[in-house]
């Protein structure tokens, strides 16, 4: 029997049993739909997060105190000595080093923020200048922190959108004076709502100078300082010059810990690929349900045809030319809905995006190959039985329609 | 035809040669005897009626020669070629090659066409597409049945299915007609249609072998088997073993 032959005996007789063709279509579309819009909304996360990372800048490197890159006991900490704490000098003495665009330290805290009668606790971020570019923040009004010195103290901050609000509901804030703290400050800008600070809603922060923030919290140690490098290529040596930096104003003591933006992106990427794999996992069980559907709506179409199976026997048909029709028919069958769920899938996950435009959604290849894989291949494996069994029975009792 | 052939030779055309055949089912405690220690032989071109009562093996005999069934014992050799022990495949290939069968309802494929149930034997035998179309449209015009070419079997009349299915059954041009109750669901007029056909398909040298129960389409027949309990009860030759000249 020829191949066109197959094809042509397989399409005319799932055309004539139209309901149940389409109840198996339907089941296989539904499978290969599930893992098309399941992986494609893991796979977004995983964009998403690893996008607004990012966007952070993978030119982007990361200063914290303590050691915690090793494992192990340090000698230190026999001795009763805690970490040196990063300074203002670290800071200023990283920016001196060659490739190196920029810095911005990190003082974090937070303080009760108030304007005339209003009041409320809200995070405070001391920083220099640079923390604008670093973080790709926009202004909405006004100015951001002025550049200069870092240890040069000015009483001026930059509020967010919500803190406006909340402290001025009537009225300009610009020009305004805030109280931080103990502390008097004057409103130069508002920040606008767009710009990353991942950890923080930037329409609820306030930024003030680093060694004003130093005063206002009473600590000399920064939180974190973020280094710009002039490019990537630029980051290993960066980083190389980072540590031996720190490391000599350290007393020839390596207690800091230094991350690429990289590294955490990584480890996001893999935790996010994990999810897709797992989301591709459940949806998969529905591409096995669907085939063993497709078995039992194929044997009772074996048992409803029969004779028809008897006569192809009569007519000299060998058990492998009954196989190969009935297994052809589960196959298309599989093949169509794998094709009509794709279609299905990728019209969703379109449909997703559009509602969640921030939510860069899309299968991934592996889980669009596995998913048609599957599909056909649970084509194959539950259309086997059934087919089998048509070939197997006895051309005399299946002529007489008996079973 | 110069002289009468030797009983060697007519040995030697035997087409079918059935050789203590018994079939034997298990029903329940039960065993019956389908058939038993049947031996029969029929030589090729000649016209056969097989009747008896329900029961009595007839179809069991006619599934057997068919190659349906395989036989509990004896020995079975078609067109000169022992089928005892042959695998499934093999007898699949043989009755593809040799053996068209009518049955009584039909058993044409309902969403198939006339056409595409004609050609189903070929597209089984792996013939290709030109040639299949060239003899389905000789096999349609014998038969009287080009214009009903496309349609499907709920749009022909009942004679009309069972001349598609003649047509079917000689496609691919085999040397033994095996016709269980041709008639058995037609009119009168349809009936005589489709024997004639079968009839003129006899003529041309085919081995027909009809089982009945209608005492008119048995006597048409040139030779007479009745069946009871299995065995064979009549052999009764009427007529020349070939048609008359």
């Amino acid at each position: 029997m020829k191949a066109r032959d197959l094809l042509h005996l397989a399409t005319e007789s799932l055309a004539r049993a139209r309901m149940r063709s389409l109840m198996m279509l339907i089941a296989m579309a539904i499978g290969v739909a599930s893992v098309v819009v399941l992986t494609s909304l893991g796979e977004g996360a995983r964009r998403y997060v690893t996008g607004e990372f990012r966007a952070l800048g993978t030119d982007l490197l990361i200063v914290l105190p303590g050691r915690s890159e090793t494992t192990g006991i340090q000698p230190g900490m026999f001795a009763g000595e805690t970490p040196r704490d990063l300074t203002l000098g670290d800071a200023g003495a990283l920016l001196r080093l060659p490739d190196v665009e920029r810095i911005a330290p990190l003082v974090i805290g937070s303080a009760p923020v108030s304007a005339g009668e209003l009041s409320r606790e809200v995070p405070v971020i001391g920083t220099n200048s640079d923390f604008l570019t670093i973080r790709n923040l926009r202004m909405a009004q006004g100015d951001f922190l002025p550049p200069g010195e870092l240890d040069r103290d000015m009483a001026v901050c930059v509020i967010g959108s919500k803190v406006r609000r909340e402290l001025f509901p009537r009225g300009d804030a610009l020009g305004q004076a805030v109280r931080v703290g103990e502390r008097r400050f004057r409103v130069i800008g508002i920040l606008g709502d767009s710009g990353r600070a991942i950890g923080f809603d930037l329409q609820e922060l306030v930024l003030v100078p680093v060694s004003a923030a130093q005063q206002l919290f009473n600590t000399e140690s920064l939180f974190r300082i973020l280094v710009q490098s002039r490019d990537r290529d630029a980051m290993p040596r960066v980083q190389q010059a980072v540590r031996a930096t720190l490391m000599q104003r350290h007393q020839g003591e390596e207690d800091v810990t230094v991350i690429t933006q990289d590294a955490v992106l990584a480890t996001f990427d893999r935790i996010f690929t994990a999810l897709t794999l797992t989301l591709a996992g459940i949806a998969s069980i529905s591409l096995a349900v669907a085939g063993i559907l497709i078995m039992n709506v194929m044997l009772v179409a074996v048992s409803q045809r029969t004779a028809e199976v008897g006569l192809l026997k009569a007519l000299g048909a060998r058990q492998a030319q009954i196989t190969a029709i009935f297994l052809a028919e589960a196959i298309l069958l599989s093949i169509a809905g794998a094709a009509v769920g794709l279609a299905l899938g990728y019209a969703a996950s379109w449909a997703i995006g559009r509602i969640y435009p921030s939510l860069p959604v899309g299968a991934p290849v592996w889980a669009v190959l596995m998913a048609v894989g599957i599909a056909v291949a649970s084509g194959v494996v539950f259309g086997l039985l059934p087919a089998r069994r048509a070939a197997r029975l006895d051309p005399v009792t299946a002529l007489s329609g008996r079973k | 035809m110069a002289s009468r052939p030797s009983a060697a030779d007519r040995k030697q055309v035997q087409m079918i040669d059935l050789r203590a055949v018994s079939r034997h089912f298990q029903v329940g405690e039960q065993l019956v005897k389908a058939l038993d220690d049947v031996s029969l032989a029929f030589a090729a071109g000649d016209y056969v009626s097989i009747m008896g009562p329900s029961g009595s093996g007839k179809s069991t005999l006619l599934n057997v020669i068919g190659l349906l069934d395989r036989p509990t014992s004896g020995g079975y050799v078609l067109d000169g070629r022992d089928t005892t022990g042959m695998s499934d495949d093999e007898l699949a290939a043989m009755r593809s090659r040799k053996i068209g069968f009518i049955f009584q309802s039909f058993h044409l494929v309902p969403r198939m066409t006339a056409f595409e149930n004609i050609e189903l034997p070929m597209v089984l035998a792996s013939v290709p597409p030109a040639e299949r179309r060239l003899r389905v449209d000789k096999v349609l015009t014998d038969l009287n049945l080009t214009d009903r070419a496309h349609h499907r079997p709920d749009q022909l009349s009942g004679g009309q299915r069972q001349r598609v299915a003649i047509a079917r059954a000689m496609i691919m041009e085999p040397t033994v007609l095996l016709a269980d109750e041709p008639t058995g669901n037609l009119d009168h007029v349809s009936g005589a249609d489709v024997l004639k056909s079968l009839e003129a398909l006899n003529a041309r040298g085919l081995l027909l072998l009809v089982v009945t129960h209608d005492d008119e389409v048995a006597a048409r027949a040139r030779r007479h088997v009745r069946m009871r309990d299995g065995k064979v009860v009549i052999d009764q030759r009427t007529a020349p073993e070939a048609a008359p000249p």
